[in-house]
């Protein structure tokens, strides 16, 4: 991996650069697109899937059953409530499944039963669980206060710590980037919603700030300490990315190997459960977040802080400098490539 | 940086850790010992199996739930459940406004009734009081009206008459005994009391004392718990308002209450004996049943006899949130067999696991055997979340869900992050030409900047969903915020200290191609910004222009690195770079 190193190297001392500032209408246009896609597109599909937690209904769980044949369970439960709808799917590696609409409690027995004839185990390894519709938005209306209380005390930390309103801003645009993506992947792939997946958005929201607090940290050394002098305001910023790239590569890769891997278990394995549910939200935000950290968050606070008067005057200076050193400087030149 | 030496706070730093993980272990330790602690945290449900009964209560709109309410009320359940028979249940609140009861294996429905039903408190007159459970020990009763009565069979005998012959006067009329309630009081046993049952208002009902050591048969209720507007308890005062130092229970009724309370007790006070009485009952049971001694008109009762503080202010709760219209809604009942708890439990373990190993790869890779101290501060880290875990689940009857499990193992990340912002900053402090430990300081400090800042997001983020969420968010909140802090910890007592003291060491400091820190691999010593290379595609005249344009554009610090570069023979290895 000495070429790894290598390019940490060249994106260090700015031999090697991409410029991200300079392409921030590239990186908006794909942002808002994807952003269209992600709003759109789950719409087209009908909504959002969301999980029994929010629907309410009631559950069956056939647990060390000799055949995972689903057909089966199908069969078992419209035999007992014709009309019911069983949705049936299989969890670990010997346990299927069932959720239907509410049931009376009757008929939950009766179900029972009937699941436990089909898959011939005793009716003790068939579990019903019933839930009302009320409990999934308990739990999310609280994680919705939760997220506004946070961005709100978030936002003022950043721009305190930040010395400026705008870094929050940023920050915030592309949280909201990838808390859209996030969603609208469940909605295009059709994967239910339920609360292991609300507590992997939430993740998402600190996992990204994260992200971007880190970049950005860089940034306002890039742009406040000595050196800085020399470079426009966006030139800065874009070495700060450059410079942070390599750390991104390597932290999203970190992060993403044991979150893709309770995926790949979870799917493989487990089935569907909160496992599942909870590392899809997590790998998708983890992906977005590092890719709206470098794209879109770094880009737009660049162009917020460009337009100030004080930066557009020192930029001027540094330009009508440097246009007096001679045509085109060798490093300028190679950020603007 | 002479006399303070790096290796020496590096000492310091690590003695500290130690310390703080000894220190872990031996409160652990101590727990395990004296029986209450585990060497392995808790689980909650959704791993260990059992059922969740989440309950709401029922209110109308613009009605809410005041904490007093709810601890009363899970006090309440708490009573039922273990009336019930089962063991090991927890119930708690959630959100200010629900009662989560987690209870091993699958509840019946005779169970989910006697938790779901409302508190009910009445105030029912005594018509017959008598020693329980005559069954058992086969002694004769004397009933209240002096007759003795052999023992009873249990079997209620169903042909007995159940309508009064005379219709009773008022509720402490004895007309109300029929003969087949004086046989079911007869044969009823007070250990198997059914809290749920809930005789009519209207008609009579046998039932014993809470604790067992009276039988009663009470009359309808007279005054509901609805009624009672308030209930304290406080020192008898005398008329000249000296206290006599006995606790009493004050009860204060509103109008519909005290208008019934003063007609019953007018009656009551010219009775004798048990009819006397009148019972507090609550769920079924009579929680006291004091003497009237004074007809009460003006809707202010006090009871006193054998209180002390506790047992009064217990008797007022009892009566003031007993009294609560409140009943609770199942919201959900969520069962989870013991197996496929374990089955996510064991999945989950190796997700981690199979992460864990390809985080360990990726690091040697990229950090060669730098790589092996993110490893090491890994593992220290998972020490000590793992000790703080299992101490919290000992302490807090903290429990580890599921979501608990995938919040510990999206913390590999965050934590290992840490660390390569860290090495990076090393990185990048060598590669603008700085010593190996020179650039570990000086790194350390601008990575310390950055790490603190973006773990203040996670722990903000952590202690408003602790703070603001439910259920399981509660308990993914609470792992993101610890390894949070428990990767400060490490970072700032393992693996600065760690880089410290391996800077010093030869393979390091020489830069040896597997350390990871080989400034040849990272750009030679001083190259790029300020140094420039000759090029061939540039006319001269650029080129000159070009390393003036550097020279302005080099920091104080880069600077007196060139100056010094240039001062010692310049050892960097000329066509090193690409």
């Amino acid at each position: 991996m000495a070429s790894f190193s290598q390019f940490g190297n060249d994106l260090h001392t700015g031999k090697r650069s991409f410029d991200i500032v300079g392409r921030r209408k590239t990186w908006y246009l794909v942002a808002v697109v994807a952003l269209f896609v992600a709003i759109v597109v789950p719409q087209l599909r009908g909504g959002f899937v969301f999980g029994i937690e929010f629907t309410g209904g009631s559950e069956f769980v056939v647990s060390q059953v000799a055949e995972q044949d689903q057909a089966v369970a199908a069969d078992a439960v419209t035999e007992v409530v014709p009309l019911a709808v069983p949705k049936v799917s299989s969890v670990s590696t010997t346990g299927i499944r069932v959720q239907t609409d509410q049931l009376t409690s009757d008929e939950t027995r009766e179900i029972r039963a009937a699941l436990a004839d089909a898959y011939a185990v005793p009716v003790e390894q068939v579990t019903a669980s019933f839930i009302g519709p009320v409990w999934g938005q308990d739990i999310t209306g609280q994680a919705l206060r939760g997220l506004i209380i946070f961005l709100v005390l978030a936002a003022i930390g950043m721009a305190l710590y930040f010395r400026t309103w705008k870094m929050s801003l940023a920050a915030m645009t592309a949280l909201m980037h990838d808390l859209v993506i996030t969603a609208g992947i469940y909605g295009i792939t059709g994967f239910e919603i339920t609360p292991a997946a609300v507590i992997g958005f939430l993740t998402i929201l600190g996992y990204s700030l994260y992200d971007t607090v880190v970049v950005f940290d860089k940034i306002r050394e890039n742009t406040s300490e000595p050196g800085a002098e020399t470079r426009t305001f966006a030139e800065s910023v874009n070495l700060a990315v450059n410079q942070t790239l390599v750390r991104s590569i390597n932290t999203s890769v970190v992060a993403v190997l044991p979150v893709a891997s309770i995926l790949f278990i979870g799917t493989l394995v487990l089935g569907a459960g909160t496992l599942r549910d909870i590392s899809l939200a997590l790998l998708i935000g983890i992906i977005a977040g590092a890719y709206s950290t470098i794209f879109i968050a770094s880009p737009l606070y660049a162009q917020i802080r460009s337009a100030e008067p004080a930066v557009r005057k020192s930029d001027q200076k540094v330009l009508a400098l440097r246009a007096k050193a001679g045509p085109a400087p060798r490093v300028a030149e190679e950020v603007r490539a | 940086m002479a006399k303070s030496s790096p290796a020496k706070k590096a000492w310091r730093s690590l003695t500290w850790l130690g310390v703080i993980i000894v220190g872990l272990i031996a409160l652990n330790t101590a727990g395990v010992l004296t029986g209450s602690g585990s060497w392995t945290p808790k689980l909650a449900l959704d791993l260990e199996g059992g059922t969740q009964i989440i309950l709401a209560p029922k209110l109308e709109s613009g009605q809410s739930v005041s904490s007093e309410q709810l601890n009363e009320a899970v006090k309440i359940i708490r009573q039922r459940i273990d009336s019930a028979g089962v063991s090991e249940a927890e119930i708690n609140t959630q959100g200010g406004q629900n009662i989560v009861v987690s209870i091993p294996g699958v509840p019946d429905d005779e169970t989910i009734n006697r938790i779901e039903s409302s508190a009910k408190l009445e105030f029912r007159p005594v018509l017959v009081a008598g020693a329980p459970s005559a069954a058992s020990v086969g002694e004769d009763i004397v009933g209240e009206d002096g007759v003795m009565t052999p023992a009873p069979t249990p079997a209620v005998d169903p042909n007995l008459e159940s309508t009064p012959t005379a219709v009773p006067t008022d509720g402490s009329d004895l007309n109300w005994i029929t003969p087949a309630l004086q046989a079911q009081y007869e044969a009823f046993d007070c250990s198997r009391i059914d809290t749920t049952n809930v005789a009519p208002a209207g008609e009579p009902l046998v039932t014993c004392e809470a604790d067992g050591s009276i039988k009663y048969i009470l009359g309808p209720v007279e005054v509901s718990g609805e009624n009672v507007s308030d209930a304290t308890n406080g020192q008898q005062t005398t008329q000249s308002g000296a206290t006599t130092g006995e606790w009493v229970v004050n009860i204060t009724f509103d109008g519909t209450g005290t208008k019934a309370f003063a007609d019953v007790s007018t009656r009551l006070n010219a009775l004798t004996g048990a009819q006397n009485q009148f019972a507090i009952v609550l769920d079924g049971n009579v929680i006291s049943a004091p003497r009237t001694l004074a007809a009460i008109t003006d809707g202010n009762a006090q009871i006193s006899g054998d209180f002390d503080q506790d047992s009064s202010k217990a008797l007022a709760d009892q009566l003031k949130f007993g009294a609560l219209p409140l009943s609770f809604a199942v919201q959900s009942q969520d069962t989870i067999s013991a197996t496929l708890g374990s089955s996510q439990l064991t999945g989950g373990l190796i997700a981690g696991l199979i992460g864990l190993v390809l985080v360990v790869l990726y690091s040697l890779i990229q950090y060669r055997l730098l790589g092996l101290v993110t490893v090491a501060s890994l593992s220290v880290a998972a020490i000590i979340t793992y000790l703080l875990i299992t101490i919290l689940s000992w302490r807090e009857g903290y429990r580890l869900s599921l979501a608990g499990v995938a919040g510990l193992i999206v913390a590999i990340g965050i934590t290992a992050d840490s660390f390569i912002v860290y090495f990076e900053r090393v990185r990048d402090e060598l590669r603008d030409g700085r010593g190996l430990e020179s650039s570990v300081e000086a790194g350390w400090k601008r990575a310390l900047r950055t790490i603190l800042a973006s773990d203040a997001v996670n722990i903000l983020a952590a202690g408003v969903l602790f703070i603001v969420a439910v259920g399981n968010v509660k308990g993914f909140a609470l792992t993101l915020g610890l390894t949070t802090l428990v990767d400060v910890l490490v970072v700032m007592l393992f693996t600065h200290p760690m880089l410290q003291l391996l800077a010093r060491t030869k393979f390091f400091s020489d830069g040896h191609r597997l350390s990871g820190l080989d400034p040849r691999a990272l750009g030679a010593t001083y190259r790029g910004r300020a140094k420039f290379r000759p090029s061939d595609d540039l006319p001269s005249a650029k080129l000159s222009s070009a390393s003036r344009e550097a020279a302005k554009r080099q920091t104080i610090a880069e600077r007196k690195a060139s100056e010094l570069v240039g001062s010692t023979a310049d050892r960097s290895t000329d066509g090193k770079d690409s």
